[in-house]
């Protein structure tokens, strides 16, 4: 929801960034205020998760102009442990894998890290065990999964819902969902966007990077945002996104300067 | 390296052995004898034995450390830190030498004890397994074993008896600059079944030699898990040779963790001597500063229808050496062998250095034998998603590297020897 007056919690400027010498964002400017959701589209390899990485603070990726603010604070000088401490979570759009690490041992080492960096109570594993499992049944993902490896072997779907749980146990206040819609059968899908629809509230912020509008069906943003060659050429409300569902990506290439509905 | 200083070393332990041990059981005084002889004969091994290459033992030779003497000083509240919960029987061995009053023998289904305590009653089951696997013609440690061999770990588990609860054998060292021999000899009758614990520790940062020989001898379908830990002092050198010898369908499981000492070198040979045996080999190096520890195993299907599963991991830090040698031999009968063997290494630092080799000598046409070898770092991406949740990079690290060693670990049967080892890798990787 767009809310007057609320605090700024993320504002992007002139962000340029590259990997290897190539340089992949050229000028990112992006604000994200409290209570908002938006949806960044674009093209394949347009650097939608680029964009997301480098705010998660992946050190493959160098910076090379530009600033970003989160809450305040300069981003890009904190390593990416300070930015998850801070309030910043990104739901990867390819979960990563690790053997031998139990997912509820993770899931628990993470929580207790922000809990104790916000002043909270840490939980022992059997504090934690219940607690995680009240967040599960919201999910609908099995508690076997607690045993598991983290992501190994999970089914892509599987994958995402284990990320949108952790969002649920470490309550960002900006939250980055780099297609977490992807891979989702309908009922799945259903489940996760009530899971975000739940978490997210007038106090935090949500990024949804999608190539479908199916998802904002149920997540209605309030800005959706279009990448293209690591710019945001256009921005509007939500129809945006429906035209796009129908026209495609070529007619902004042709109007680049065009901006529709609201301006961010 | 030279044989003027590795004799010195040799020469030193054989002056002492002119003073002899008091039993005079003939059988095991030509044992003794038989095994001296070949000491003389022999040298300490160099860096130009083709199966030492990697392993520059010539520090040993910079102090005397002479044989190790009896010391009846240690109490029960030294070592209490080291028992584990699971586990009835205790037999404690203090450099080397038996100590009656730390062990504990609760279980009377079983033969266990100190060596000099069974010669009378298991006359026949002792000479005809000791010292009958472990052969010393050829490896001048077994031969000094051998020839110093006094107190020994005996466990006879009789036929078709089931022993649930871990034996737990405690080679504890205390002394500086002194050689022990710790030596274990077990004997697995037709159908029995047990657990053993084979633990090398040491109470303070010694620097002293360990010359440790293992004999397992499991007769038809009898099964052990034999868990095996060195945990040394970081200034010790340790020698050890383990032979287990599997009759028919026979299963041995072992896991052998190597953590301590400055120089270390671990033989285990397998033999699958009859039809359907099997075998599990896991091993786990965690190493770090200057530490080297070298494992050499040898498994060896002689027999058809034989089973043998190995895994082998190397973690490295700092300036370490981690060597895996892994030997298996199909021979000509043995048909219908299967055989895996993975080996795969994680270095810390740039500096640490692992050199693995595999070594397959399939003389046997129907068999299936697959192998694999990987050394790498840890992986980039996992330790950013795991900051991107908020551990520190110190801690996803840490994590990883336990994760990487925990698959090893998970597979010894005794939980609180599993958490007390998943501790100590935590710990050991702390400095990361
Ligand atoms: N290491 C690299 N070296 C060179 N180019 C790279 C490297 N990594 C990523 N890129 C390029 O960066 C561009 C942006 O990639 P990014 O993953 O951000 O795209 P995306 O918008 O998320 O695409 P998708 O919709 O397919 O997920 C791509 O063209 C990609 O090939
Ligand atoms: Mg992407």
């Amino acid at each position: 929801m767009i809310i007057e007056n609320s605090s700024t919690i993320l504002s992007v400027e002139g962000l340029r960034a590259s990997i290897n010498g190539t340089e992949i964002l050229k000028g990112i400017d992006l604000t994200v205020k409290s209570g908002e959701i938006h949806a960044i589209m674009g093209l394949n390899g347009s650097g939608k998760s680029t964009l997301a990485k480098v705010l998660a603070g992946h050190s493959a990726y160098e910076v090379t102009a530009g600033a970003v603010q989160f809450e305040g604070k300069n981003l890009l000088e904190l390593p990416p442990e300070e930015r998850a401490r801070a309030g910043l979570f990104l739901a990867f759009q390819y979960p990563i894998e690790i053997p031998g690490v139990a997912n509820t041992q993770f899931l628990r080492l993470a929580y207790n890290t922000v809990q104790a960096q916000r002043g909270k109570e840490e939980l022992d594993p059997l504090e934690f065990d219940d607690f995680v499992r009240e967040k599960m049944k919201l999910l609908e993902m099995r508690p076997d999964f607690l045993d598991r490896s983290v992501n190994e072997g999970f089914s892509g779907g599987e994958k995402k819902r284990n990320e949108i749980l952790q969002m649920a146990l470490l309550e960002p206040k900006l939250s980055i969902l780099d297609e977490t819609d992807s891979g989702l059968d309908i009922d799945a899908l259903k489940i996760v966007a009530n899971g975000v629809n739940r978490i997210t509230n007038k106090d935090n912020a949500t990024i949804l990077v999608t190539h479908y509008q199916r998802l904002l069906d149920y997540i209605v943003p309030d800005f959706v945002h279009v990448m293209q060659a690591g710019r945001i050429v256009m921005t509007g409300g939500k129809e945006l996104a429906l035209e796009l569902e129908t026209r495609g990506y070529d007619w902004i290439t042709a109007n680049k300067q065009q901006v529709a509905g609201v301006t961010a | 390296m030279s044989e003027v200083t590795g004799t010195g070393y040799l020469e030193c332990l054989l002056e002492s052995w002119r003073a002899k041990p008091a039993e005079a059981l003939s059988w095991l005084d030509q044992l003794r004898a038989q095994a001296i002889d070949r000491v003389s004969t022999q040298k300490l091994p160099t860096k130009r034995d083709e199966e030492w290459r990697f392993t520059d033992i010539s520090p040993l030779t910079t102090l005397p450390y002479r044989p190790s003497q009896p010391d009846a000083n240690l109490r029960i509240q030294d070592i209490q830190h080291l028992f584990l919960d699971e586990v009835k029987s205790r037999l404690v061995f203090v450099d080397g030498y038996y100590s009656p009053q730390l062990s504990v023998i609760v279980n009377p289904a079983l033969v266990m004890g100190n060596l000099p305590a069974l010669l009378s009653t298991h006359a026949t089951a002792l000479e005809s397994h000791l010292g009958q696997y472990a052969r010393f013609d050829q490896n001048v440690f077994t031969a000094m074993s051998t020839a110093f061999l006094r107190d020994a770990a005996v466990i006879i588990a009789p036929k078709n008896t089931v022993i649930t609860d871990p034996i737990h054998v405690l080679f504890i060292a205390t002394q500086h600059e002194v050689t022990s021999y710790p030596r274990c000899l077990v004997i697995g009758e037709t159908g029995s079944q047990i657990t053993l614990i084979e633990d090398y520790v040491a109470l303070q940062q010694a620097a002293y030699v360990t010359n440790a020989v293992t004999e397992i001898s499991l007769a038809g379908n009898a099964r052990a898990q034999h868990i095996r830990i060195q945990r040394e002092s970081s200034q010790a050198f340790h020698f050890a040779n383990c032979v287990a010898a599997l009759a028919h369908a026979s299963h041995y499981q072992s896991v052998s963790i190597a953590q301590g000492s400055k120089i270390s070198r671990y033989n285990l040979d397998v033999r699958l001597t009859d039809e359907a045996a099997e075998c599990m080999i896991d091993g786990l190096t965690l190493i770090s500063d200057r530490q080297l520890a070298d494992t050499h195993t040898c498994i060896d299907h002689s027999k058809p229808n034989g089973t043998s599963h190995q895994q082998h991991k190397c973690i490295a830090d700092d300036t370490a050496h981690a060597v895996f040698n892994g030997k298996i031999i199909v021979r000509p009968h043995a048909q219908h062998t299967n055989s895996s063997q993975s080996s795969r290494n994680l270095l810390l630092s740039k500096t640490a250095q692992v050199d693995t080799k595999p070594q397959l000598e399939i003389f046997a046409d129907d068999v299936k034998c697959a192998h694999g070898a990987t050394v790498g770092q840890l992986d980039a991406e996992e330790i950013f998603y795991l900051r991107s949740r908020g551990l520190s990079e110190k801690s996803a690290r840490n994590l990883l590297t336990y994760a990487f060693g925990a698959e090893i670990i998970n597979r010894i049967p005794v939980t609180s020897l599993r958490q007390q080892l998943a501790q100590a890798v935590l710990d050991q990787t702390q400095s990361n």
